[in-house]
């Protein structure tokens, strides 16, 4: 079994209304030396390998990723694959 | 699809939906024509030549509004339906569902106001030359609910520009006056769109909910000629 870590944010073009508001409010608890912001989403997805190499596995995580998990539209991906 | 020409409207129903019954009653109360439900899970259908994608939070709205609900077994239904020319109408999350399926271009961010927007908007029928807005004025302002989380349209700028050569915007944002400008834009939504429809002018996607203002006790009947556009280009 191995656990992937998936993070979705929305393209660098794309304004991040999100990300602005969490500046904004980091500004106000007093750290005024905050760059930009941006939001996004983590999804953890356990996956049984079934002896598949890196490979193999990477391009079942990159379809899941285009087909679902992020839309690519507006949205990029990136991942990490964990193996316990 | 059927080759008789009475018109008979199917209301798409996932988990989560919640404006099929507003939709039922403007068509089959107030229009007089034949609709029925259909289930999420129904994978064809032999009896309609109009469907109805209605608003609601299909799936919970989880990862993405319309993101899950594009998988439902009724979608590829759907999508040969629209292929074939059938009428299609998306309205609110019934767009997303639309757009995430890519049966319409573009895609739905957060309002940039980051606050679930619900009320009366003023919006100009941008072009009455498909089967959805043909019971319109050219330019004519009319009043509509909208209510929704994720109405922020986008699209990059060769769509865009894509959307304009094909006069495929047939509603904007504006004012009771009919300018259109950030200041009467709810959502952050690009050059203030509200409804598009795609290439071959059978599939239409809209915000704005045409099935909650049908009557004038509601404040405003405008929404009807949405359907009874479609009825008249089916008969």
């Amino acid at each position: 079994m191995l656990k992937v870590n998936v993070y979705v944010t929305l393209k660098k073009e794309i304004l991040d209304a999100q990300g602005l508001v969490i500046k904004k409010a980091i500004k106000q608890i007093g750290y005024e030396n905050v760059g930009e912001v941006r939001f996004g989403k983590f999804i953890q997805i356990e996956i049984d390998d079934n002896g598949k190499n890196e490979e193999e596995i990477k391009k079942e995580i990159d379809y899941l990723s285009d087909k679902l998990l992020a839309n690519p539209n507006i949205e990029n991906y990136k991942y990490e694959i964990v193996r316990n | 699809m059927p080759s008789r020409k009475k018109p008979y409207f199917g209301i798409l129903v996932f988990p989560g939906t919640n404006c099929e019954m507003d939709c039922y009653h403007a068509v089959k109360n107030l229009l007089k024509v034949d609709c029925k439900y259909i289930w999420h899970k129904e994978t064809k259908d032999d009896d309609i030549n109009a469907i109805i994608i209605p608003g609601g939070f299909s799936y919970g709205d989880y990862l993405r509004s319309g993101a899950v609900a594009k998988f439902s077994p009724v979608m590829s239904f759907v999508r040969d339906f629209a292929q074939r020319g059938g009428l299609v109408i998306g309205i609110c999350n019934g767009f997303q569902i639309l757009l995430e399926e890519n049966i319409l271009p573009g895609a739905m961010l957060r309002n940039n106001t980051l606050k679930f927007i619900c009320k009366y908007v003023s919006l100009k029928v941008e072009d009455i030359n498909n089967p959805f807005t043909s019971g319109y004025k050219a330019g004519e302002i009319i009043k509509m609910p909208i209510r929704h989380n994720e109405g922020n349209y986008y699209i990059d700028s060769i769509g865009l520009a894509r959307l304009k050569e094909n006069n495929q915007i047939l509603l904007r944002y504006g004012d009771a006056d009919g300018n259109i400008n950030s200041d009467n834009n709810p959502n952050g939504s690009i050059e203030n769109i509200a409804g598009i429809c795609n290439e071959k002018r059978n599939v239409f996607g809209l915000m704005p909910h045409p099935e909650a203002c049908c009557e004038k006790i509601l404040g405003s009947d405008d929404g009807l000629k949405i359907f009874r556009s479609m009825i008249g280009s089916i008969l």
